[in-house]
């Protein structure tokens, strides 16, 4: 049966989380019928994550209740292009989120800027460091938006959320207690930093007694009431610890549902229609424009949606392939190094340092997503790279996230895993262990890529995403000095024992680090080299805007969705601005 | 005791409807339009930039100063097209369609009558379930108005029996006996040695607006209690408190900006609107800030209830109370009950939490609520239903608890009285439920 067709709306929207919630709020604003499809489910504090029984361990990390399901669609995955790659069939190293909110429900809440430098990464190494500091198979590039640009868009999210931080660079100068290397930016941040508990204090006196900059990590998390400028309010975090991986059901953790949802679902040229999974984007004859999408329903009916705007905002990953499915753009081949749909695939490198203390109780199970002192002496080229061996760099840094009793139970090196001297080791250190965590860049690689996989399907019969990605040994060099510097901090706070974890071999999928994928969908200053141009709108179908961290040309040493953000926002204001006025390429 | 209850219950149909929509509202999502389009408001985002012009504009204002949508709103959303059942263990009666499908055969005689002497158009009784006795106290002119407006109101052509009633009371002849005994018929008169503004708010609080068709406590017929006005009713499990002058369960302490902010966000810095109440915010959020101070000041004129020292509870019952509130409920209400004023409701010399009737915190710790969302405050805070988590002793403690602490003062609340309304407010005790499919 051919699919039923709809009547038309101005704009659909693929994917319903931070970034359909931002570009929604213009849009709707601008007078357009704004329609949203979600796969998921809606999702709302009090009914889907109360506080009666949002902290429970078990359902909400360990069986994955608000990430994706696996056995409906995955991905396979290989390290590079000599291997065959094989789907993943449980959640590790990254947890995209499912339903209304996305993984904005179920995030910790840290929010960055990146370093100007970093928007610059190519054009900025090689100046500073000459041309060989950036090997041939490194497919770095510049960001085609510069900080300044995206400074305002940096400030209209961090409003939104409300986030809790102190000030480094106001309008060029530097604040005692902020982030010395961070860019000017043009006000303070709407609330003050967290209450900062025992862990992160230790850090940042240590860091400080070596010469290093601590300030407090910048956080989603509510250092007090907050209504943000939309009128939407949100609660005092109660520093529970259930942040990272689970909803909050306190107000107190910025979310599309805790930000923006209250004010756009009331708008009558809104909808939101959920249970609706996007099958492809339609194109007419020409292939150069969207005509709309195709969708199925939670009952397996298929429906033609058409529309004037499509804009993909689901996550990366789905965007990326929705791309390839759809016909849009060449697919990236890694050996003519041609197409550039799924090319510059990126991602994070993180390590540890856990710290045991004998005299001091720590209280580890106090904690908010972005409770920390940080310091970013080493991040981006906040430092001399000169004869190191690699570029990038990433922040350092003691965040209590909360130690949760499943997840959490540290041991010293050495310490058996099980029997009854884990389980001594383990009531001796719950109390007084602490982990230094590092946060690293990745950097582009010609042989990190995704592109459709040849064998797999999903349930209706589509290609599986292929993620071919491996660290390399920038990474790796990067990293290690990274955990080197974590080790040096962690011996000045003058502990029992450290146990240093370096990020050792090849990139695994099972062992979580960070859900900050990135590339794939890549934003350039020419259409020879990305997918999308600086506006996120595709070089090739100009009605066609592809948001988040897709357009990242590589990844920086920080967390994505500021970034992500601020750049929807930045698309957001051109399409409202320029495209509605003449729809057409924008650059 | 049953046919009492029944009623107060059907003697104010404004409060059931919405009772319904309130008790769910942590599991229904009323703010959020999923998998359709925001319902378009009833033209009414803006009424106070029209209010006074035409007729038409002027009536359809005056239908949300009486929140005539909020019954007659029909179960799919339909504004006005009825069909909206309130429960009675008679039966269940549903509310009327007043779409122009209907009421472009009424002429401005009948309606004013339906209003004046809840008589209908066909010559029959009508029920005080619609609220009449307060309606009598619209004058003709506004009653022209709303008519007119309802004659705009797009049609909807539905038929459904409206009275469900089991003999003898499916006899609206009945109604007369009933109107011979309680219904004062009569325009509102205002009083000449009052401001203009105070006898605004007068005619809006006793007449269109009906709040004492909540507020004031009911006869054993279902009539109000003409001793009592305003001192509070409890209607189908929810309590209305009192709105006197009283410092400790009225708006004693509340000042006249307090209250307008209430009326017209759901919110203020001492309370939060909930359950029945949440849903009549919807018309008071809309009301001009003019009207909205009227009310403000009548109210405030009003004499204190009596003050009745309640006795003190047992402390063990406190004690008990206290260790369930710090774990379960100072997250948001705060270790001193200040919470988060107009994001959490504070519960600290809060007059709601200190009736001496504990129905509403009962329900509300039982089943949960959700604060209304207006243009003001978006934010449709909720508090999550604790009725699996805490038993009925836990829960009578935990109210005790918070009913006497801060300088609150209220009587204790017993495990049975939770009990019974854990009975009557869990599903399987929602006839309406199957009636409606």
């Amino acid at each position: 049966m051919p699919p039923r067709k709809l009547p038309a709306v101005d704009a659909v929207m693929v994917g319903f989380g931070w970034t359909a919630a931002i570009m929604g709020l213009t849009l709707t604003d601008a007078g357009l019928k704004v329609l949203a499809l979600e796969r998921g489910d809606w999702r709302d504090t009090a009914t889907d994550f109360a506080t009666t029984f949002d902290q429970d361990e078990l359902r909400y990390y360990w069986r994955h209740e608000l990430f994706e399901r696996l056995s409906r669609e995955t991905l396979t995955i290989r390290n590079n292009p000599s291997q065959t790659a094989l789907p993943m069939r449980h959640l590790g190293s990254f947890l995209p989120g499912v339903g209304v909110g996305g993984a904005g429900v179920h995030w910790n809440g840290q929010v960055w800027r990146f370093l100007p430098s970093d928007l610059k990464a190519r054009s900025h190494n090689i100046q500073r460091y000459g041309r060989a500091a950036v090997p041939a198979d490194m497919t770095i590039q510049d960001y085609p938006v510069s900080y300044e640009e995206l400074e305002p868009y940096y400030d209209e999210f961090e409003y939104l959320c409300g986030i809790s931080g102190k000030a480094g660079n106001l309008n060029g100068k530097i604040l005692p207690g902020g982030n010395p290397f961070e860019g000017p930016r043009a006000r303070e941040y709407p609330n003050p930093p967290l209450e900062m508990s025992y862990p992160p204090k230790l850090f940042g006196e240590a860091a400080a007694s070596l010469g290093l900059h601590p300030f407090p990590h910048p956080a989603a998390n509510m250092s007090r009431a907050y209504t943000n400028p939309l009128g939407v309010q949100l609660g005092q975090c109660s520093y529970c610890g259930f942040c990272e991986k689970y909803a909050c059901g306190n107000y107190s953790k910025a979310s599309p549902q805790t930000t923006v949802l209250p004010v756009l679902m009331r708008r009558p040229n809104f909808t939101l229609r959920t249970g609706s999974e996007v099958l492809k984007v339609n194109l007419d004859s020409s292939g150069k424009r969207a005509t709309g999408v195709t969708y199925v329903n939670a009952r397996g009916e298929e429906f033609e949606q058409p529309a004037e705007l499509v804009i993909l905002s689901a996550f990366i990953l789905h965007n990326v392939r929705l791309l390839l499915l759809s016909g849009i753009g060449q697919p990236y081949d890694p050996v003519s190094g041609k197409g550039q749909v799924g090319r510059n695939y990126a991602y994070q490198i993180t390590s540890s340092v856990n710290v045991f203390y004998d005299d001091k109780i720590l209280n580890p199970f106090i904690g908010a997503g972005a409770l920390g002192m940080i310091v970013d002496d080493f991040n981006g080229d906040n430092f001399d790279h000169s004869g190191k061996g690699f570029i990038g760099g990433g922040f350092v840094g003691v965040v209590q996230t909360g130690a949760r009793p499943i997840e959490t139970h540290p041991t010293p090196t050495g310490t058996p895993a099980w029997g009854s001297a884990w389980k001594k080791a383990f009531a001796r250190d719950y109390l007084k262990t602490l982990s230094i965590a590092t946060h690293g860049a990745v950097m582009s690689h010609r042989t990190n890529y995704l592109d459709l996989d040849p064998t797999y399907k999903d349930v209706f019969g589509r290609p599986l995403l292929r993620m071919t990605f491996d660290f390399t040994d920038n990474e790796h060099r990067m990293s290690n000095f990274l955990t080197d510097r974590a080790a040096e901090v962690a011996r000045a706070m003058q502990p029992r024992e450290i146990s240093v974890n370096y990020r050792k071999g090849s990139w695994d999928v099972v062992p979580y680090q960070t859900t900050h994928n990135t590339g794939g969908a890549v934003m350039s200053a020419d259409p020879g080299s990305g997918v999308v141009n600086r506006y996120l709108q595709s070089w090739n179908v100009p009605n066609l805007f592809v948001l988040g961290s897709g357009a990242f040309p590589q990844n920086a040493g920080y967390n994505p969705t500021g970034t992500v953000a601020a750049l929807t926002y930045w698309s957001a204001k051109a399409i409202r601005e320029r495209y509605l006025a003449s729809p057409g390429p924008l650059a | 005791m049953r046919l009492r209850r029944a009623w107060r219950l059907a003697s104010v149909l404004g409060p059931l409807v919405l009772l319904g929509a309130g008790s769910q509202a942590v599991s229904r999502q009323p703010d959020a339009a999923v998998d359709q389009a925001a319902p378009t408001p009833p033209a009414t985002r803006n009424p106070a930039a029209t209010a006074g012009y035409d007729p038409v504009s002027r009536g359809r204002y005056l239908t949300i100063a009486g929140n005539c949508a909020g019954c007659h709103m029909s179960p799919s959303g339909q504004p006005f097209a009825g069909g909206s059942p309130l429960r009675t263990p008679f039966g269940v009666v549903l509310s009327a369609n007043i779409t122009s499908a209907v009421m472009r055969d009424w002429s401005q005689g009948q309606f004013y009558r339906a209003l004046h002497e809840g008589v209908g158009g066909g010559g029959s009784h009508l029920y005080p379930a619609f609220p009449y006795p307060y309606y009598t106290r619209i004058t003709r002119a506004d009653s022209d108005a709303i008519l007119a407006y309802l004659q705009t109101v797009p049609p909807v052509y539905n038929r459904f029996d409206r009275n469900k009633l089991k003999f003898p009371l499916n006899n609206r002849g009945l109604m007369a006996f009933w109107n011979a005994l309680f219904l004062k018929k009569g325009e509102f008169r205002p009083d000449p040695n009052r401001s203009a503004e105070w006898n605004r708010g007068a005619y809006l609080v006793e007449g269109l607006a009906h709040c004492g068709a909540c507020h004031t406590p009911k006869n054993l017929l279902g009539a109000d209690r003409r001793s009592a006005p305003l001192q509070g009713g409890v209607l189908d499990d929810w309590l209305a408190p009192d709105l006197t002058s009283n410092n400790r369960i009225g708006l004693g302490r509340w000042s006249t900006d307090e209250i307008v902010e209430y009326l017209k966000t759901g919110r203020n810095a001492r309370a939060s609107a909930s359950g029945a109440m949440g849903e009549v915010i919807a018309s008071t959020s809309q009301l001009t800030d003019a009207d909205a101070r009227a009310m403000a000041v009548y109210l405030k004129s009003r004499a204190a209830s009596p003050e009745a020292a309640p006795r003190p509870p047992p402390a063990e019952q406190v004690r008990a109370g206290e260790a369930i509130f710090v774990d379960e409920c100072a997250g948001c209400h705060r270790m001193d009950g200040s919470a988060e004023p107009r994001m959490f409701s504070p519960l600290r010399e809060n007059a709601a939490v200190q009736q001496r009737d504990p129905t509403t915190l009962i329900r509300i710790v039982l089943n949960g609520s959700r604060a209304p969302a207006t243009d003001a405050r978006p934010t449709p805070t909720a508090m999550p239903a604790f009725g699996w988590k805490l038993n009925d002793r836990e829960v009578a403690a935990v109210i005790t608890y918070v009913r006497n602490s801060w300088g609150n003062a209220a009587p204790a609340v017993r495990p049975r009285q939770v009990a019974k309304i854990r009975e009557d407010t869990s599903p399987s005790a929602w006839p309406l439920l199957k009636a409606q499919r």
